[in-house]
């Protein structure tokens, strides 16, 4: 389980986070929805440990992690997967070896053979075969996705974080992503965290919506409750509204 | 008062990056010895400053030494009607200045360049952020490597330049200034002691600090986009060259005033 009290964070010439209070429990897919600017992804990365945060607490699995050393950072960091926005896949190294790269640093040990029955069914997973020789270059924004999926989920994380997932992916592409999020809910049982400002999306894959507005969470619930909101903010949000 | 407050900016900005520089080197050493070592990266990188560089290193250092015989032993013979202590006078040049100098510029050049755009484009595409989530420390696995790699390979060109420069040096003093060999290498080993090799080797074990320092840090710290890692490549190959050729001055006085050289 995550909580997350009174998280601040300010960058140079304005404070992005206001104090966010959100709890996430575990096996539940949560989006975080907000508009361009409002600090949904850089709140994924406090999550994460990527970005230090300036005032509140973390604790995951109990672990505070606002207040823990690198190295103690380090090893909550290994229960998490996260997929970037550009799928950040290391360019100096195939698909084969960019899935791998996770396994081999946890599981020295393993075998080759082990590692390459591990990478193709991970890719297999998110619907890719016959690319593990590829370099990123050569793949299609959404191949990338899904590769960079394929890296996250390979070392069986308990929490999966995506970052505007479906952004710059055509609809079918996009639904495609979608489902794959469901599915490895389905099939690896994991805490999903979204962030995303396709309301659509959210919708589709979430338990809970939480909507991220000047630096504060000012409404969770179901995506029913979401759409259903009372508030004014959350609305004109979902109907496109300029907030 | 605006220009009071363009230049308390300027300061300002200075003194972050270096704050965050000598941070970056402390995380460095800190990794170094907490961190298992990235062996195969390790090895990578010395093959990418050491053998790939090797090339490039010893056709400076060949040409240098050339000239230099050239150049000094014409010199001398439009004096003394006799090209004097050429060998001498190549040998200390290399092992001393050159070697050291002229290999750790084209090392920073080529090397230290790289290593900017490598870092700074894993930096802002978010490769690096990839890295702590799966669970491996960037310090450890890209500037441990580099570090190592540089203090070890550097050197290593560095003795492979001198030889090579020197060697340069007894070709064209046999075939233009018509020095027997016997003599050149007499000039060499006269007066040139390990003490002499000892100060040029000192000195690069600096510079290669200076080039993964300069290199590494402007990577880890590029600003946004293409424009951010060309600015922080530029910014490295210059930073990288100002401070070799003053910290050689420095180091030198300090060798010297150590009986070393």
């Amino acid at each position: 389980m995550i909580k997350i009290r009174g998280v601040h964070k300010y960058f140079e010439d304005k404070w992005v986070l206001r104090g966010v209070d959100i709890d996430i429990y575990d096996g539940e897919t949560i989006t975080i929805i907000g508009g361009s600017g409002e600090g949904k992804s850089v709140l994924l990365k406090c999550i994460v440990g990527l970005l230090k945060v300036d005032k509140g607490e973390i604790v995951i699995d109990g672990v505070d992690i606002t207040k823990v050393s690198d190295i103690e950072l380090q090893k909550v960091q290994k229960n998490f997967g996260f997929l970037f926005q550009g799928a950040a896949l290391f360019d100096s190294m195939t698909v084969y070896e960019n899935v791998a790269f996770g396994i081999r640093r946890r599981n020295p040990s393993l075998s080759e053979s082990k590692i390459r029955r591990i990478v193709e069914e991970k890719l297999s997973l998110v619907g890719l075969k016959g690319v593990e020789n590829l370099k990123p270059a050569a793949l299609s924004g959404g191949m990338k996705k899904r590769v960079g999926l394929a890296r996250a989920i390979a070392t069986n994380p308990k929490y999966i974080l995506y970052d505007e997932p479906t952004t710059g992916l055509d609809p079918v592409l996009a639904d495609s992503i979608n489902d794959l999020i469901i599915d490895m809910k389905k099939k690896l049982g994991v805490t999903s965290i979204v962030v995303t400002h396709d309301i659509h999306s959210a919708c589709k894959v979430s338990d809970r919506i939480a909507m991220l507005y000047s630096g504060k969470i000012i409404e969770v619930g179901t995506p029913q409750d979401i759409l259903n909101s009372k508030n004014a903010l959350v609305r004109n949000f979902i109907k496109g509204v300029m907030i | 008062m605006r220009l009071f407050f363009a230049v308390g900016k300027f300061f300002k900005e200075v003194f972050l990056k270096l704050g965050r520089s000598f941070f970056f080197l402390q995380d460095t050493v800190y990794w170094l010895f907490k961190s298992k070592l990235e062996k195969e990266e390790v090895l990578k990188q010395m093959k990418r400053v050491g053998v790939e560089s090797f090339p490039v290193c010893i056709l400076t250092s060949l040409f240098t030494g050339m000239v230099l015989a050239l150049q000094s032993g014409l010199s001398s013979k439009s004096i003394f009607n006799d090209p004097l202590y050429v060998g001498t006078l190549v040998a200390f040049s290399m092992v001393l200045e050159l070697g050291p100098v002229l290999t750790s510029i084209v090392v920073a050049g080529r090397v230290g360049a790289a290593f900017t755009a490598e870092i700074g484009t894993m930096k802002v595409t978010e490769q690096i952020d990839a890295l702590y989530t799966l669970g491996v420390n960037p310090f450890s696995y890209l500037a441990v490597p580099r570090l190592i790699a540089s203090c070890l390979m550097l050197p290593l060109l560095v003795i492979f330049s001198d030889i090579i420069g020197i060697l340069g040096g007894y070709f064209v003093s046999i075939v233009k200034l018509g020095i027997p060999g016997k003599i050149y290498f007499d000039d060499v080993t006269r007066y040139l002691e390990i003490m002499d090799v000892l100060h040029g080797i000192i000195k690069t074990f600096f510079f290669a600090l200076i080039i993964f320092w300069v290199s590494c840090f402007n990577g880890f710290y590029t600003g946004e986009g293409a424009e951010g890692v060309g600015k922080a490549t530029t910014t490295t190959v210059v930073v990288s060259m100002i401070l070799i050729l003053l910290s050689d001055y420095f180091l030198g006085s300090l060798l010297i005033s150590f009986g070393i050289g």
